[in-house]
């Protein structure tokens, strides 16, 4: 186990952790905005993903796809808040974990029925590939990239909310849904636009997993889940949270992944240290989540007081 | 007809059908019918379980599917020791449903008090998603330990015995499953109608005034969540012997949000609920899912119109809504 390893697993973590973000950042907002647990949101990640191979396959242009990945997702999630999510707004939770459940359900068919079963593959863009010396250790290009595309996106979304207009909107949306519509903010449009938006966020890392992962239906609730547990420990309705919260997420999971198998062995043999480590691992996160919310049930970083 | 009794034919119907369509299949010479009417029957009572924290105590618990699992994997483990015969923590294994049983509903009933001890002290999405956590971390554990199978799952090689039975047989394995359902309905019925299920639906409906008047929410929501925990355990146990099968799939999220559309479907906090509930899923599966390949697309749509045009589910559009909202 040498350092070099170690830096490479962390790397690993913040890479996965920034991606994790992306997800979760729109769903936090549209929580914080409007209140609504959208399980469906792992499909916009898996609209993303299958546009961009799709278009990158056709054009053997990575970019052009990564365009439409972006495009189709923030389209599917416009079009999904009109007809459908607008109805759930005044509604429980329980009528809105169903609803999604069902979008769900609806949208993975959907996909399956245009592109089929079988998955498709997406490569990484030339300009991207190989390995760059990082002094100790060589890293994956593009891994590299996707670190500097998570921050770049995460500068950019505070820039959007703290100093535009529509960040302005969507923060006075947060703390107070009816008196900035007496004010004369069309909310519904804006309940329009923070949905798209966080839609084209998901389409935006589904379409960037989808290089180093296989693109197939189904490839988005396993990220969903990671991303309630993001924005849960990070505090919902919190952006700032869910970048703390993602990259907790990211770093703790890979590096319980790489650590904990590791740590059994000195004193387990190696097959027994291998199944508890691993056993243990894939909890830790869930762990976490269960301690942060009996000890700060409103997470990090509550968003409201 | 007024609703109450509107409501009480319907679910004599729904009784009398599923006994009454296996019994003609089995006639009939179609045991596939009868194993799907055992299926139906078994994610029923999976449903009463959940029907008690979700529709009497207002508890969305996305995370049910862990005690399925629990009970699945406790029949799939005695199964397997009593098979290899060597103990497990000084246990002896067990083909035996009855002592399988007992240990599942413990263990769940166990697992559901810890989980609802912590889980309860929050509410709302919170209150999701802690349960949700809790139910990945069962799934996971269940896909990364080796012993019992791992990714792959544990086969039982035979269908745990009933004093009396042969379990083996489709038809006399769908009257033990259908027997426990309609006790399982009893014990729904009867804890609804008694002091605590009446404490259960007034924290429901308002907590403040309920902790006015001397009942104290947490500790009635936690029995009653170990209550379902429990009863959910039991129908895990009876669906590894339908399948002869435990897979970490029995714990995945989607079987937790599968045990709640099987309480929407049929109507929040009705006492037939889950067993038309798990009538139309069943159904659904089969006919549409030999119609088209999609057949998931067509159940997502249904789901939809559901939640948003009829909320009381199959029995609140025939029987109207309940008596107490």
């Amino acid at each position: 186990m040498t350092l070099a390893l170690i830096l490479e697993q962390l790397l690993n973590g913040v890479q996965f952790g920034l991606m994790l973000f992306l997800m979760s950042a729109g769903l936090t907002l549209v929580f914080g905005v409007m209140g609504l647990i959208n399980l469906a949101h792992g499909s916009l990640y898996m609209i993303g993903a299958f546009l961009c191979a799709a278009v990158a396959g056709a054009t053997g242009n990575f970019w052009l796809g990564l365009m439409a990945g972006i495009a189709a997702a923030a389209a599917a999630g416009a079009l999904i808040e009109v007809a459908v999510i607008r109805r759930l707004y005044a509604r429980d939770h329980l009528d809105q974990v169903l609803a999604t459940f069902a979008l769900i359900l609806i949208l993975s068919e959907g996909v399956r029925m245009i592109f089929g079963p079988f998955p498709l593959y997406l490569n990484v863009p030339d300009a991207l590939r190989g390995t760059v010396n990082l002094g100790i250790v060589d890293y994956s290009l593009y891994r590299l990239a996707l670190i500097g595309f998570g921050l770049a996106v995460a500068v950019g979304l505070w820039a959007l909310i703290a100093k535009t207009r529509l960040g302005i909107q969507i923060r006075a949306g947060e703390s107070d849904r009816e008196m900035i519509a007496a004010l004369g903010v069309n909310i519904r449009a804006l309940y329009t636009i923070v949905f798209a938006l966080g839609a084209a966020l998901a389409g935006l890392a589904g379409a960037l997993v989808g290089a180093i992962q296989s693109v197939q239906v189904g490839m988005g609730e396993p990220v969903l889940i990671l991303a309630f547990v993001v924005i849960v420990i990070g505090g919902i309705g919190s952006v700032k949270g869910a970048m703390v919260g993602a990259l907790l997420v990211g770093v703790i999971d890979t590096m319980g992944r790489f650590l904990l198998p590791r740590i059994f062995a000195t004193f387990l043999d190696t097959s027994q240290a291998m199944g508890v480590g691993a056993a243990l691992a894939s909890m830790l996160i869930y762990l976490l989540m269960a301690l942060v919310l009996i000890f700060r049930p409103q997470g990090l970083f509550p968003a409201h007081g | 007809m007024d609703n109450t009794r509107k409501e009480w034919l319907l679910n004599a119907v729904l009784a009398g059908a599923l006994l009454g369509v296996p019994l003609w299949a089995w006639l009939a010479n179609e045991p596939f019918i009868v194993t799907l009417a055992t299926r139906i029957a078994i994610l029923a009572i999976a449903g009463v379980g959940l029907n008690i924290a979700l529709g009497l105590g207002g508890m969305v618990s996305f995370g049910h599917a862990l005690y399925l699992g629990i009970g699945g994997y406790v029949a799939g483990i005695a199964a397997h020791h009593a098979f290899s015969g060597m103990p497990v923590l000084g246990l002896a294994g067990t083909n035996q449903m009855l002592p399988i049983w007992a240990m599942a509903m413990l263990l769940s009933g166990i697992v559901a008090g810890i989980v609802g001890a912590l889980s309860l002290r929050t509410s709302g999405i919170f209150f999701i998603m802690i349960t949700l956590a809790f139910a990945q971390m069962g799934f996971f554990f269940a896909l990364s330990w080796p012993a019992y199978g791992g990714e792959d799952g544990l086969p039982i090689f035979l269908r745990n015995q009933f004093p009396g039975l042969n379990t083996a047989r489709p038809w006399e394995f769908f009257l033990l499953a259908y027997s426990v359902l309609l006790l399982v309905l009893a014990a729904f019925a009867l804890i609804r109608a008694a002091r605590f299920g009446a404490a259960l639906m007034a924290i429901r409906q308002n907590p403040d005034r309920a902790a006015a008047i001397g009942i104290s929410p947490f500790g009635i929501k936690l029995v009653g969540f170990v209550l379902s925990g429990m009863i959910t355990g039991l129908a895990g146990a009876m669906m590894a012997d339908l399948t002869r099968f435990v897979s970490p799939a029995m714990m995945a999220w989607t079987m937790s949000g599968e045990l709640i559309v099987i309480i929407i479907l049929g109507g929040v906090g009705r006492l037939f609920g889950p067993v038309a509930g798990a009538a139309i899923l069943v159904g659904f599966e089969v006919f549409f899912g030999g119609v088209s390949e999609h057949w998931k697309l067509w159940l997502g749509l249904v789901l939809l119109a559901v939640v948003l045009f009829a909320r009381g589910g199959l029995i609140g559009l025939i029987a109207g809504r309940a008596r107490h909202g």
